[in-house]
């Protein structure tokens, strides 16, 4: 019965929660708490920590490369869409990316909420066909001789990239390398470059 | 289902991007959004296949809106199955808060699905032992299964090799239609971009994640 016609979806979000709210099914504090959680304290941030700690640290990052949702729980890292978290390292020689080309899979506790462009099926549909081209179109040139391997999340296993530390960082503070780490990184679909 | 939802490899959809950064919500109603569709599944008695199998059946042209559009009528419709509210609830509802002075129709009767649950996520433990092993070559299933799977249409009948063993998992085809968890052996399966795409492609490896049913020795 959804087919047709066409609800706003601005509008159908509010006849939505004001029809569950009103039956107790959710609350305007749960909301809040939730939007608040994704905004601040699960995003992009919390990759960049485990980035920075594997840079610096040898046997964090073997044990990361190991098992990575274990690793990452060191950090406090857990939740949601993050059971099993697999950690693929880029190197000069091999270049990894990750898609979800059947909905929006991404690893919540280290990523938090995927960006649009990752949910956006011009991602989806092309990266795991053309994927050095599409690497191209957001700006990542990379060499002929760099393998590239696409991840495709398809089961409840999650992926994050661990980027290569750029060169001229090496008397940064793990935080201050932190700060350099981008989410697109963390997916594949760029580089981390010193400031 | 061979729905909208099943994008790999499909031409047509332009560049991707622009790469942007900053809250995952571009507007309020996206944050309500995601709140709703995160809660959907415990308020409906469902699960988190059913909800992704009910993104997957928003018709095509509503899937192609955007993301919390698909998401928020996704999360509609898992709630209509377990008789939690209706279209027509939600259509006078959307009315009145237009100014309409419409008559809202009752709540439907609940009716939600009974699905024993093995605990917490979705990693379970397998008795059978695995059909298969590293190194071993495999064919992805050319199968067109009209409910959920997460066997996407471009591996179906290609074969690649199998480069890991993941932890078993609640079975996706059967837990979204609430007819038990099933859960199977999880392999990581790597396809060469020409087994996949033909002779002209760019070189490269692909790595998926497939359940054991969807995959047949090489024989």
């Amino acid at each position: 019965m959804t087919s047709a016609p066409h609800l706003d979806p601005a509008l159908r979000v509010e006849a939505l929660a004001s029809l569950l709210t009103e039956r107790g099914l959710i609350d305007q504090a749960t909301i809040d708490t939730f939007v608040k959680t994704y905004e601040q304290s699960v995003g992009p941030m919390n990759g960049a920590r485990v980035v920075a700690k594997a840079w610096t640290d040898p046997d964090y990052r073997a044990r990361l490369l190991a098992d990575g949702s274990a690793a990452i729980a060191e950090l406090g890292y857990k939740g949601p869409q993050g059971e099993h978290i697999v950690v693929l390292q880029n190197t000069p020689a091999v270049h990894n990316v990750v898609v979800c080309t059947l909905c929006s899979c991404y690893p919540w506790p280290v990523l938090g909420l995927p960006p649009s462009w990752y949910k956006d099926p011009a991602y989806r549909s092309r990266v795991v066909r053309e994927p050095r081209q599409v690497l191209r179109e957001f700006g990542l040139e990379l060499g002929d001789e760099v393998e590239i391997r696409v991840f495709d999340s398809s089961s409840e296993v999650r992926y994050m990239v661990l980027p290569e530390r750029p060169a001229g960082t090496g008397n940064a503070s793990e935080e201050d390398l932190a700060a350099l780490v981008t989410r697109d990184a963390m997916v594949g679909v760029a580089k981390v470059t010193a400031l | 289902m061979d729905g909208i939802h099943d994008l790999g490899g499909k031409h047509g959809f332009g560049r991707v991007g622009p790469l942007t950064s900053g809250s995952p919500f571009d507007e309020p109603w996206e944050g309500t959004a995601f709140v709703i569709g995160a809660l959907a599944a415990r308020v409906a008695g469902g699960n988190l296949h059913a909800f992704r199998h009910a993104i997957e059946r928003v018709p095509p042209q509503e899937y192609l809106v955007g993301y919390w559009n698909r998401w928020t009528i996704g999360a509609q419709l898992m709630m209509e199955d377990s008789g939690i509210i209706t279209d027509e609830q939600v259509r006078a509802r959307a009315a009145r808060l237009s100014g309409e002075d419409v008559p809202e129709p009752p709540a439907p009767e609940p009716n939600k699905p009974q699905m024993p649950s093995g605990g917490a996520g979705n990693l379970r433990t397998v008795e059978a032992p695995p059909a298969f092993a590293v190194g071993d070559r495999v064919r992805a299933a050319d199968v067109h299964p009209a409910g959920h799977t997460r066997l996407p249409r471009y591996v179906r009948g290609r074969t690649g090799t199998v480069t890991a063993l993941r932890p078993g998992a609640v079975f996706p085809d059967t837990a979204a239609h609430f007819t038990g968890e099933n859960p199977q052996h999880v392999y990581a399966v790597e396809f060469s971009s020409r087994d996949l795409w033909g002779p002209h492609t760019e070189p490269f490896r692909l790595t998926i994640d497939l359940f054991e049913p969807y995959l047949e020795p090489l024989t």
